[in-house]
């Protein structure tokens, strides 16, 4: 079977990249990118720990094919922090203990990132909502939830100031 | 040493845990993030048939498609005789446990392995297994427990003999043993009660759903030295495992911990690991084998679905004379359900004069069941939590209240047989009764249930080493996999013992060649028993930092004291010095006698059982038969919280793993027990917006045993929670459900059977 | 003499059925070699299945547990977890 030739932005850099018809963004990032920090959790879309942001919206990276990257801007958990400056949501995150195995952890940030960006000032329910999505086995999401509360406090605070 | 109650500067406070940076960037490496040169892919042919003599296997097609390298099945595995050996977390099996990872003449369980593939690529893996022809000869199956025992259920296994029933049976079973404990004498206390409350109680399997599916990277090679990667509860039983089932030495072995996401007892043994060494050695080349999803579910072991009657009678006054429990449980294809500690926790937090309890450990054509966090211990309590809390309502007296009076308590004689000694159940109720979620007023319509657990917790072996670098930092090397924030809890001891700041103690784990034996991350023991090992190894590094001080200052090793990090003259008669630091010393270190460092083996004993109490208010939506669960506390006695965030979470998570267990999560099984719901969507585990902020209360009354106090957290908060649920149902709707899970169609089918509509 | 009862049911079909035992044995390794010793295959059975609890502390897999006259002694079964 022959390869695709894709080219596409991944965490602001160009990236060029051959991946097979039937591999997903997920299988692509991982296994032909090396990009490990997207996890395989259900690949059916159910679990969430492969949540990347597609064009500005958080996608299941496997229930999108690696070909569907062509032209796109992808942003994954490796983009997350700036160099050795992590992101507020991944600060809380280590400060609220919000993670135990940390294997949710990628998409539970991004996700979190992703709602703060369209929604800084979001209530409990609407953060259980919006990650709803994510499943977590080990939290029961309650120091999840603290630490997405208070990053939207932190930011709105920064933001103000 | 005991620093009980001393000034503690470390312990009790909440640093960033060590690993944490990798976590949240996405750059710890998992069991399925590994990769080796020249690396292929290994997947699994699987059963499509509950139970089925194998007749023939055919991998010739196979093996003739390029990209493929090798198929292996039972054949390039060792015949082992029955082995009973005690490792891991449960009476394990060693020729069963080949058996599951590899079905050798029956399989008997739908995804039960019959064979491997390894090929260049996953894709042509994937074909490779469709190319591999397997006969089947269909026989019947059987999948209920109660079905299973009946005299004409088809029998799995031609040599199982229910074992401890007079006279021994002559005829193969699928009851693997039955198991009965004995207190007093239960008909005579039925007889003098004045109230008898009775229930049957049906659970569901459930699977520990953990988010990382098993996933191993694994090399042998041509010297027969190989290597391991992957992601389990315990590197060194992968380490015994395969070497047991692949028949080599175990030093041939090195076994790397990859962070493991997830666990709760589900990878306390193996699957993949030596079928991935298997096809390795036939191929010469690293082989990655990961699960899907799918394969999680209908190939690893969830834990028991069972049956249960529960008898108790009390007189008037609430006291309880007569408790009688009857257990089925399912271990699925293999013996070995966890029906002996089912039987003996769900009257453990109780003092009763009369209780018998009978269980029964009955295979089934499922999935070889592997331990769930306190396995057998959430079942037994549902029932026996709910029989209690009709007994309460039928004597009018307060389900706090009712368990206070019959509480157990320092001298209180378990029906197993010890008596209790130092433990906390009665200071668990009095937290519930003093919080504030119990003081608060309910709104018209909710419910409130309460309900309590027992777990043993265990120590075992553990190794712990710290070394002391040449510039005064630490590091500290535990044997112990770290699920749950074990690091921050081992590094935070050393530190403490030290006397210096979290910050310049790192903690890993090390490999099997690097640190001495650890038994698994699970029982609730990494805290108590590694974390003995590495305090005990801080100690000695300790003595050795002060005799080197004493070298530096040419004065005896007894005129040293220790104190924040520092050595310092015991005396001024010893001589004026400037004390000295980590760093300084360490700079020494070489001159004075070499490395500082010392690493600490321990068989820990003492670990001291732990109780929970939790309360649960909930909703019901009478039109859809939804349960909301509104607001959730869960009180627990901890020793003391080294690190109290994450005790707090391992409290949380395990109440909403009882919450799933209680509302939604079971496996569904079609006509021809292939199981209907294996992925997530179907497995309906709780999510973000299904649950309230859990309250974690910790009651910290200390363990002597342990050199801070700590007692082991992980398992008891998954025990209340099903009938704490099934109590606020009961309180919110009048109804007792007696059949897990509690989910929308059931409880509309009780509104609807109480109604007289059905 | 200590006086040891074996919990629960694996290990009645070497006993004969009785649960209550005098031992001389003063540590657990001396009971495992003494109770082999009187009821053959009992030993290993107790070795490798059940754990001691001594005043209602549990010992598992520890040799040098000490058992005295005046303590309870209780063989039950060996603990695990997940």
């Amino acid at each position: 079977m022959s390869k695709h030739h894709v080219t596409t932005s991944i965490n602001g850099e160009p990236v060029e990249f051959l991946c097979e018809t039937q591999q997903t963004m997920l299988d692509t990032l991982r296994d032909v990118l090396g990009l490990t920090g997207s996890k395989e959790g259900c690949a059916s879309g159910d679990c969430g720990a492969c949540t990347i942001i597609c064009d500005g919206r958080i996608v299941c990276s496997c229930l999108m094919l690696g070909v569907e990257a062509e032209g796109k801007s992808i942003t994954t958990i490796e983009g997350i922090a700036q160099g050795d400056h992590l992101h507020p949501v991944q600060q809380k995150f280590l400060e609220h203990a919000a993670l135990q195995c940390g294997f949710c952890t990628p998409g539970f940030i991004v996700a979190a990132k992703a709602l703060l960006d369209e929604n800084p000032n979001p209530t409990e329910t609407e953060a259980r909502y919006w990650l709803a999505g994510n499943l977590c086995r080990c939290t029961g999401y309650d120091k999840i939830i603290r630490a997405v509360m208070d990053t939207a406090a932190e930011m709105r605070g920064a933001a103000a100031r | 040493m005991n620093y009980v109650g001393t000034d503690l500067r470390v312990v009790g406070t909440r640093p960033v845990r060590p690993d944490g940076v990798d976590k949240v960037t996405g750059r710890a490496q998992f069991g399925a993030d590994m990769v080796m040169p020249g690396m292929l892919w290994g997947k699994v042919k699987r059963s499509p048939h509950a139970h089925a003599r194998i007749v023939s296997i055919d991998a010739s097609k196979a093996l003739k498609l390029p990209g493929v390298r090798a198929v292996v099945s039972a054949e390039d595995f060792p015949d082992i005789l029955s082995e009973e050996a005690f490792v891991g977390e449960g009476p394990m099996n060693f020729r069963d446990l080949s058996r599951n990872c590899m079905a050798r003449g029956k399989a008997l369980y739908e995804g039960h392995a019959v064979a491997a593939v390894a090929a260049i690529s996953q894709a042509i893996c994937d074909e490779a297994l469709e190319l591999i022809e397997v006969k089947y000869e269909v026989l019947p199956y059987v999948i209920d427990v109660e079905a299973a025992m009946a005299d004409d259920a088809p029998v799995l296994h031609d040599d199982l003999f229910t074992a401890n029933v007079e006279p021994k049976p002559t005829k193969p079973s699928n009851i693997a043993k039955r198991v009965y404990f004995n207190k007093g004498n239960v008909e005579a206390g039925f007889k003098e009660s004045e109230v008898i409350v009775e229930g049957r109680y049906t659970t569901e399997p459930v699977h520990q759903a953990y988010i990382e599916p098993h996933a191993c990277l694994c090399s042998y090679g041509a010297d027969g030295q190989c290597t391991v990667f992957s992601s389990s509860q315990g590197h060194f039983m992968v380490r015994s495992y395969v070497a047991k089932l692949l028949g080599i030495d175990i030093s041939n072995i090195r076994a790397t911990p990859a962070e493991i996401g997830g666990g709760f007892g589900g990878k306390t043994l193996v699957y993949l690991e030596p079928l991935a060494l298997a096809l390795s050695k036939k191929t010469g080349r690293p082989v990655k084998m990961q699960m899907t999803r799918e394969e999680v579910f209908r190939a690893s072991g969830p834990t028991s679905g069972a049956t249960m009657e529960v008898k108790l009678g009390a007189k008037k006054d609430g006291t309880i004379v007569a408790a009688k429990h009857v257990l089925k449980y399912q271990a699925g294809a293999f013996p070995g359900s966890p029906i002996q500690p089912g039987c003996m926790c769900g009257f453990a937090m109780y003092d009763l004069p009369n209780i018998e309890v009978i269980g029964y450990d009955v295979v089934s054509n499922r999935p070889k069941v592997a331990a769930y966090r306190s396995p057998g211990a959430p079942i037994a309590s549902f029932a026996v939590e709910c029989a209690l809390d009709d007994l309460a309502r039928k004597l009018g007296i307060d389900p706090i209240e009712i368990r206070e009076k019959n509480g157990a308590k320092t001298g209180t004689k378990t029906h197993y047989g010890p008596t209790h000694q130092n433990i906390g159940y009665l200071a668990t109720l009095e937290a519930a009764k003093n919080s504030a979620h119990w003081k608060s007023p309910l709104k018209p319509g909710q419910g409130r249930g309460i309900a309590t657990g027992f777990w043993f917790n265990i120590g075992g072996e553990s190794s712990a080493a710290v070394h002391v670098a040449e510039d005064g930092t630490v590091v500290a090397v535990s044997g112990s996999p770290d699920i749950g924030g074990s690091r921050a809890s081992i590094g935070m001891m050393v530190a403490e013992t030290l006397q210096i700041s979290a910050e310049k103690v790192r903690t890993i784990v090390a490999d099997t060649a690097s640190i001495g034996f650890t038994h698994v991350t699970g029982g609730s023991r990494v805290t108590f028993a590694t974390g003995m090992a590495a305090t005990m190894a801080a100690e000695k590094v300790v003595d050795q930092l002060k005799q080197r001080a004493a070298m530096i200052w040419d004065i005896t090793p007894d005129a040293v004291d220790w104190r924040d990090g520092q050595a310092f003259p015991a005396g001024t008669n010893v001589g004026t010095f400037e004390p000295l630091s980590l760093a300084e010393i360490a700079l020494k270190a070489a001159r004075t006698g070499g490395p500082v460092t010392s690493e600490v083996s321990v068989n820990a004993q003492g670990a001291g059982p732990g109780f929970g109490a939790h309360i649960c208010d909930v909703e019901v939506d009478k039109e859809t038969g939804q349960v909301t669960i509104i607001r959730y506390t869960a009180v627990q006695d901890v020793g003391r919280a080294i690190h109290p965030s994450y005790v707090e979470g391992q409290i949380q998570g395990g109440a909403a793993q009882g919450i799933g267990w209680a509302l939604n999560e079971e496996y569904i099984y079609d006509k021809d027990g292939k199981m209907d719901n294996p992925g997530f969507l179907d497995y309906r585990c709780p999510v973000a917006s299904d649950l309230p902020m859990i309250e974690a209360i910790l009651v910290e009354v200390p363990n002597p045993r342990h050199p801070f106090g700590a007692r082991g957290v992980g398992e008891v908060p998954i025990i209340p929670p099903m009938a704490a649920v099934g109590n606020a149902i009961r309180d919110a709707i009048g109804l007792r459900m007696t059949a897990l899970p509690m989910s929308p169609p059931k409880v509309r089918k009780a509104l609807d059977v109480a109604n007289g509509d059905d | 003499m200590p006086k040891v009862v074996i919990s629960g049911t694996s290990c009645q079909r070497f006993t004969g059925g009785k649960t209550e035992l005098e031992v001389a044995a003063t540590s657990f390794r001396r009971l495992v070699l003494e109770l082999e010793e009187r009821f053959p295959g009992l030993g290993k059975q107790v070795e490798e299945g059940m754990a001691v609890a001594i005043d209602g502390e549990i010992f598992q897999d520890a040799y040098s547990a000490v058992l005295r006259p005046e303590s309870e002694i209780v063989l039950i079964p060996k603990i695990g977890g997940g």
